[in-house]
């Protein structure tokens, strides 16, 4: 079977400056992939090459190929790219307070996905929408479809996004930093129902986010970005419980978690860099503890870490499996 | 981490559209400084023998009904409508950035006579309250400068209001404020020069309007009175020869449009290169 | 225990907006009745999520803005009650860290400006090398003393305002959020830097922040805040929550270990708006445990068994 999504060794630059070098991922159906890195990584680049909108900011493909369901996204027509997004390829973004069109009522533009992409009357994709808005747990969810963007909150604005992107029966779901926008509280429940909605419906759901507790939270795999290079791939289990990749295990230790000692949470020094000046050989070894010379001269492949199966990682020091 | 960072204006010359615009920004002020240096003709000399000349190698660009070198009147006349249309502008900027700032910062019943004010003089024609003005005043190049320093106050008193406002709402004046900064302090150190940039591109821009406006007036007869030479009285002088020696009236005309142009597009080099999302372009 | 730092009492803050044409005019309590200690020494982290009214206590504590009602005393000194020239004087002792390290920094100056603003406005002076040994403190080689802010990452940015806020030794710093527009890995070196200078420093810090995790692992006490009031006083990092928003809080946040996964208690609704409170506890409306007594009446701040919380029926 093949996959939903499928990027192949895809390299893309803006300009001079060449952002994203040969990454490959790839998205099932009823699956959950987390696609995690620091700002300045390649994440969101990856997500807008997926859906085929490079051109909009100016970049192109450099190298490698973008598969939806199979066919070669730079093989279609820009009709037949149209049709795919916010039909085939549903997409959240970061920030609701923007997403939506401030003059027009948010049931009409949940409406309006479904009477485009499915040809549904107009009563017909309003039940939908009030359908689409209970699941996604909105009370009084025909009250809610009549109201303005601006009379509801951040976390109200972004299930309306999210209803959106589900409107038109996607297979996949790409969603940019959903929740960053949102309050602690209302961060919990989004990701929680996004999730369980993507299962139950067999969707597969790309997930884009810095916060690696989100990615343990909800996601089946992982693909960490660091500096446009794929650092880390695999199933979320293996990687959280045992990083081969330096960058993984660092994420990972960003996060203040109950009973830390003071002075136990790890940062990592120094900086993302810029793609003006990428470091030779492993992008990362200039903020590595483990860099040695060879980091610097040699650029590590993508080998199997651990256990086969297991995923893959590009370090030539990886970490000994953790117990 | 970029070296030393070179002030805009250096950097719009550094763009091919900036260089040429300030190159011929640069020849007209030249021309102007230097006016005597440069020909060997008078400007207000009459020389009725030699009228109606065409360009030739004595007079590169012909010479007027009165015999006068076209050329030696157009740099003559580069100085009046520069400098009239430069310190009028100049004036408009001063009392318009004192105008904003202080509405701005007091707001209240003054800043809401001031916000009037400045709405009712954005209805009209910068064209009309300048005629309206010089027929008050009366001709002649303070007329003229009055005029047009009115005619744009609007314009300056309305931009710092909106920066200022804008400003007062940054956390570094927050942060200027919780380290125990003065009103002076926030006003001149902070908010003013940030204000600044801005209000000098516009002020470029205005002087470019301001030039034709200053031609107008001269047009009608109202700027700069005779023999001293304008641009605007000068094409007025050959639009009743248009047919008989076009030359008269259309170098004039050529210059007009060129030095507009001109500080046109450097004032656009100028702002896409304040811009600071520009100078951030391209960060992934 | 000596006398605290500061000494917050019924501190209030209504803000009133529109008013205006077809509109009208509204109030909210931003802050509502707060009353803290701040001992020397401490690290006090205050969380909550938006409109929880934390960044306007922070101000008000600095009276950056000024209380409705109520009063802040800083070392035996009533602020609320200073003259202009007097706080501003005052304002040596104290100092703040913003949130948004990107518009903290006026655009127009050099690193050396920034670091030099604090001497200024009080009327010092200030060496070249003592600029450089700011910079030098937070973590910046001093060649940056020339740079402009945009020449800098985030995480740079907000140690320039660090080493800004420090400048003048001040004894109380408040924290506004000082890490939630930077990545995580940068989070972990301010928070190791801030607190290498608390240590050096002998600082006391107010530490504001919507993460209750950050807070748990940088403070010695915890204040939750909701709607403008005070519902829980943790008087230990670690200490078990007693008030249902406190374990809603906790349990909303996601360790990094896929092995704890666990659905989460959907809380019901979400923070009403601060302009049209119901009668009674604020969290009433979302709360599991709510009865009819939550609707009705507020519950007051009281020490309970073992810390304060405002609740009818602590956990």
């Amino acid at each position: 079977m093949t996959a939903l999504l499928q990027v192949t060794d895809l390299s893309v630059a803006i300009g001079a400056l060449r952002l994203l070098d040969g990454v490959s991922l790839s998205v099932e159906r009823g699956q959950i992939l987390g696609l995690v890195g620091e700002s300045g990584s390649g994440k969101s680049l990856t997500a807008t090459a997926a859906m085929g909108l490079l051109p909009l900011i100016g970049g192109r493909v450099t190298g490698g190929a973008v598969y939806f369901d199979g066919r070669d996204l730079a093989r279609m027509s820009e009709a037949e790219r149209r049709g795919l997004r916010g039909r085939r390829i549903g997409f959240v973004t970061q920030n609701p307070m923007t997403a939506l069109d401030p003059v027009q009522r948010v049931g009409e533009q949940i409406d309006v996905v479904s009477r485009l992409h499915l040809g549904l009357s107009k009563a017909a994709a309003r039940a939908r929408t009030v359908d689409l808005m209970t699941q996604l747990r909105i009370p009084e969810a025909a009250a809610v479809a009549e109201a303005w963007p601006h009379q509801l909150s951040g976390g109200m604005k972004q299930r309306i996004v999210i209803a959106m992107a589900l409107a038109g029966e996607p297979d996949l779901i790409i969603a940019d930093e959903p929740t960053t926008a949102l309050d602690v509280t209302v961060q919990a429940q989004i990701i929680q129902i996004l999730g369980g909605l993507v299962r139950e419906r067999g969707m597969g759901l790309l997930l884009i986010t810095h916060d690696m507790g989100v990615v343990a939270q909800v996601c089946d795999r992982v693909a960490v970005l660091y500096a446009g290079r794929l650092a880390e791939d695999g199933a979320v289990g293996p990687i959280f419980a045992a990083p081969a990749h330096p960058y993984t295990a660092a994420l990972i230790g960003c996060i203040p978690q109950d009973g830390m000692a003071p002075g136990s949470l790890r940062g990592i020094p120094g900086v993302v860099p810029s793609a003006r000046a990428f470091p030779s050989g492993c992008r990362f070894h200039p903020r590595c503890a483990r860099a040695t010379p060879d980091c610097a001269a040699q650029v590590p492949p993508l080998a199997p870490r651990g256990a086969a199966g297991a995923g893959r990682a590009a370090c030539l020091h990886m970490l000994p499996e953790a117990g | 981490m970029s070296a030393v960072a070179r002030p805009a204006p250096v950097r719009a010359l550094g763009r091919p559209v900036g260089a040429l615009a300030g190159g011929w920004l640069a020849l007209v002020i030249l021309a102007a400084v230097c006016a005597p240096l440069l020909t060997p003709y008078a400007y207000d000399v009459q020389s009725l023998r030699e009228a109606y000349q065409p360009a030739s190698r004595t007079h590169w660009l012909g010479t007027d009904e009165f015999g006068r070198d076209l050329l030696t009147r157009l740099i003559y006349g580069a100085r009046t409508s520069l400098s009239v249309s430069g310190i009028a502008i100049f004036l408009s900027v001063v009392s318009g950035m004192t105008l904003g700032a202080a509405a701005a910062w007091f707001g209240g019943w003054f800043d809401r006579v001031v916000t009037v004010a400045v709405d009712l003089t954005w209805s009209f024609p910068e064209i009309l309250i300048a005629l309206i003005l010089v027929a008050i005043i009366g001709p002649g190049t303070t007329g003229t400068m009055v005029a047009i320093s009115v005619a744009y106050l609007a314009q300056f008193t309305r931009l710092t209001r909106a920066q200022i406002l804008t400003l007062k709402g940054e956390t570094f004046i927050e942060a200027a404020r919780s380290l125990g900064a003065s009103d002076g302090h926030i006003l001149f150190r902070h908010l003013l020069p940030n204000a600044l940039a801005p209000v000098l591109v516009s002020a470029m821009l205005a002087t470019g309007d301001a030039i034709i406006l200053e031609a107008t007036l001269g047009f009608f007869g109202l700027g700069a009175q005779p023999p001293v030479p304008s641009w605007g009285g000068m094409m007025s002088a050959g639009s009743a020869l248009v047919f008989k020696a076009p030359w008269i009236i259309v170098f004039p005309g050529l210059t007009v449009a060129v030095t507009v142009v001109a500080i046109n597009l450097f004032g656009d080099a100028l702002i896409a290169e304040l811009d600071i999302r520009n100078r951030l372009q391209g960060r992934p | 225990m000596s006398e605290p730092l500061i000494r917050i009492q019924g501190l209030s803050r209504r803000f009133d907006t529109g008013g205006g044409f077809l509109k009208a005019p509204r109030s909210m309590m931003a802050v509502r009745d707060v009353s803290l200690d701040i001992a020397r020494g401490e690290v006090l982290g205050v969380v909550g999520e938006s409109g929880c009214g934390k960044s306007t206590l922070a101000r008000l504590v600095l009276r950056l803005i000024e209380p409705t009602s109520g009063r802040v005393r800083f070392d035996g000194t009533d602020l609320t009650a200073l003259k202009p020239a007097a706080l501003r004087a005052a304002r040596r002792r104290m100092a703040m860290v913003f949130q948004d390290p990107y518009s903290s920094l006026d655009p127009r100056y050099t690193l050396a400006e920034v670091l030099a603003e604090p001497f200024v406005v009080q009327g010092q002076a200030v060496t070249q090398d003592r600029l450089a040994a700011m910079l030098a403190a937070v973590g910046l080689p001093p060649a940056m003393l020339g740079s402009h802010p945009h020449q800098l990452s985030g995480g740079q940015r907000q140690r320039v305002g660090i080493a800004r806020a420090l400048a003048l030794s001040p004894a109380f710093v408040v924290l506004d959020e000082p890490t939630a527009s930077l990545d995580v890995s940068i989070q972990a070196q301010i928070i190791d830097l801030l607190s290498g200078l608390r240590d050096r420093m002998g600082l006391t810090y107010l530490f504001i922040s919507h993460d209750l995790g950050l807070v748990r692992y940088f403070c010695d006490r915890i204040v939750v805040m909701y709607l403008g009031a005070v519902v829980e006083v943790l008087d230990r990092a670690d200490a078990a929550p007693r008030h249902p928003y406190t374990r809603a809080l906790i349990d909303s946040g996601f360790a990094p270990d896929p092995s704890r996964r666990r659905a989460i208690a959907p809380l019901a609704g979400e923070i009403p708006s601060p302009f049209s409170l119901p009668p009674g506890c604020a969290f009433a409306g979302r709360c599991p445990r709510a009865s009819d007594l939550c609707r009705r009446d507020i519950p007051a701040l009281s020490a309970g068994e073992d810390h304060p919380v405002a609740c009818f029926h602590p956990l």
